[in-house]
């Protein structure tokens, strides 16, 4: 689908450049020009407000920075200090907190969004597979960023994930130590998360490259499903969708700022603003709300090697979906069977969200094992299954047709002839 | 192309391989300073010892101290609370292994190996819970020893793990007692 601009630099400047360094007419044909179907809906609004979320993470971050110190003794009271004499260091602060919890609520509307209309269906899987590693790379990013306020959530959060990995079998003691820098969580802690926290943001910004190239090699799924067959079924970028992304952003941002300016804390734990004590846990330690649902898998196993294994293959069942989807059918709209199942999958995540943040104890515990149960038995089982027992709905010939009806696609087509 | 006619291996094989074995070996080891820069340095490593006076401790009280960024939890136990764990049978204990430096691997963990004989009233032993690395609370659980917050491991009055996700029992730090009432933990 690349290669069909039309991009012919008429200032003698870009012209001059482009001859170059073609990188004038590389932005407009994937920026501008580039065809995308002209059905798609608010849902694919969040691919943009996700760039939208990286960039202001990254220039918040880069300025928290320059008021930050990353050291076991100081890193608490600098954080207080950009909270209380800062100028405008409560804002940048608390947009940056809040970035975080709307980042993840973006990415998984992103996910599921992916999930519905089958967008991870040949001949998109390895777009599908950079957006799991993305996803992975922002939850170390997220998790390390917590860490460096120092407080007691910050500290007990840190030992206990850190200690996930003592799972492992023979050398996991070894591996723990060596995340450390010591034989507790401590200051090398400390300074190796900043410095990786303050990395990772890049390394994401190459990934999410790489993600948009590989969109934009077969373009745009949309809601139908239907691959695009014409021109008549594409509109150009812009200004359609950079209109349509740009009202869907300042809707996003007005909710953002509500949290921003009214309900700053809101997301957060009130214990994170005690120092860290690293011979005192909290009586009710549980992370950020968008680790909730793989926290609670990881809680309703009993025992500690399988319980890891299970919350890691929560995220890395995700990259073999492609395969064990076996419908030849994109959208779930015209899936009757798994539609209903999409929105199980949808409730049970909700409730794995709820059972990581109560203790581990009677009903909770029961539930959480029902919910991760559940988890695994869509992708491995039910996935598989309905794609062979469904009798799918029948799919519209064009995306132009299902936008415009039978009969006046029709008459549109004979027109055009 | 003589080369591609005959199956026998060229000079230029052997230089292709060897020419490439020796840049991998070579970017192991330049790759191996950067990984271990990570671990603990040289002045995390020599904090390793402190020294604790057990004089103060009466009956039933415990302190909590810091050992290489770790509680260590020193605890005078009453005589109750040491009745209580030597009653327990080996094959009634989850993990029936003594957890103790001093002792071989596979020393058993009942209640002496557990602590230095002749010197049962204190238990000392590491603070970290063995699931997921919180500070268990003292006094506390089904077991009257401590309980962890975090995911509900519940510890016996001789940090023998009980019940709970936790697998092992609370490990013992190497120490010994340089007089009759101070010990040496490290």
């Amino acid at each position: 689908m690349s290669g069909h601009s039309t991009f012919q630099p008429k200032n003698a400047a870009v012209k001059w450049l482009d001859q170059r360094l073609p990188i004038i007419s590389l932005m407009t044909e994937h920026a501008m020009d580039f065809p995308t179907p002209k059905n798609l809906n608010y849902w694919w609004t969040f691919g943009g407000i996700l760039m939208l979320c990286l960039v202001l993470q990254i220039i918040t971050g880069i300025v928290l920075v320059m008021h930050y110190t990353p050291h076991t003794d100081l890193a608490f009271r600098s954080v207080e200090q950009i909270m209380r004499d800062v100028n405008y260091g409560w804002l940048l602060r608390y947009m940056h907190a809040n970035g975080a919890s709307f980042f993840f609520i973006a990415v998984y509307i992103h996910i599921f969004r992916g999930l519905y209309y089958g967008s991870y269906k040949a001949p998109r899987e390895v777009l599908w597979i950079l957006g799991v590693i993305i996803l992975l790379v922002m939850m170390a990013t997220a998790f390390m960023g917590y860490v460096l306020p120092w407080g007691q959530m910050s500290f007990w959060g840190a030992k206990v994930i850190t200690n996930l990995f003592s799972a492992v079998p023979f050398v996991g003691d070894s591996i723990v130590t060596w995340l450390w820098g010591g034989f507790s969580v401590d200051n090398p802690t400390l300074q190796r998360f900043f410095s990786l926290h303050y990395l990772l943001p890049f390394v994401l910004a190459g990934i999410v490259v790489l993600h948009v190239w590989a969109l934009h090699v077969p373009g745009n799924n949309n809601p139908t499903g239907v691959d695009v067959k014409s021109g008549a079924d594409t509109v150009p970028f812009h200004p359609y969708y950079t209109i349509k992304d740009g009202f869907a952003i300042m809707v996003f941002l007005a909710v953002y700022a509500l949290f921003v300016f009214y309900l700053p804390n809101y997301l957060g734990h009130p214990i994170n603003y005690e120092v860290a004590d690293p011979l005192k846990t909290p009586s009710h330690i549980v992370p950020e709300w968008y680790f909730l649902p793989f926290y609670a898998i990881l809680r309703s196993i009993p025992d500690k090697l399988l319980g890891v294994v299970a919350m890691f293959g929560s995220i890395l069942v995700l990259v073999i979906v492609p395969w064990l989807d076996t419908s030849k059918v994109r959208s779930a709209s015209y899936r009757p069977i798994y539609r209903q199942f999409f929105w199980l999958l949808a409730i049970d995540c909700v409730v794995l969200g709820i059972v990581g943040a109560k203790p581990p104890e009677g009903m909770w515990l029961i539930i959480g094992r029902i919910a991760t149960a559940y988890y695994f038995v869509h992708f491995l089982v039910i996935l598989p299954l309905v794609g062979l027992m469904e009798r799918p709905r029948p799919l519209p010939s064009s995306i132009s047709e299902s936008v415009l009806g039978k009969k006046k696609h029709d008459a549109q087509a004979q027109a055009a002839e | 192309m003589a080369a591609t006619d005959t199956k026998e291996p060229t000079r230029r094989d052997f230089l292709y391989i060897a020419t490439g074995s020796f840049a991998a070996v070579g970017a192991a080891a330049t790759l191996w300073p950067f990984i271990d820069q990570m671990n603990p340095d040289a002045s995390v490593r020599a904090l390793a010892a402190i020294e604790v006076d057990l004089a103060p401790l009466e009956e039933g009280q415990s302190i909590t101290v810091n050992w290489r960024g770790n509680p260590v939890f020193v605890r005078y136990r009453t005589g109750a609370e040491i009745e209580e764990a030597k009653a327990v049978p080996i094959d009634e204990l989850r993990d029936p292994f003594a957890r103790n430096p001093a002792l071989p691997e596979d020393a058993p963990a009942n209640d002496v190996n557990r602590v230095i004989e002749g010197k049962e009233q204190y238990l000392i032993q590491i603070g970290v819970c063995t699931h997921l690395g919180c500070v268990p609370i003292g006094e506390s659980g089904d077991f009257d020893g401590w309980f962890c917050p975090c995911h509900g491991s519940h510890y016996d009055t001789a940090g023998r793990i009980r019940k709970g996700p936790a697998p092992e029992n609370l490990p013992i730090p190497p120490y010994e007692y340089i007089t009759d009432s101070k010990v040496r933990i490290g």
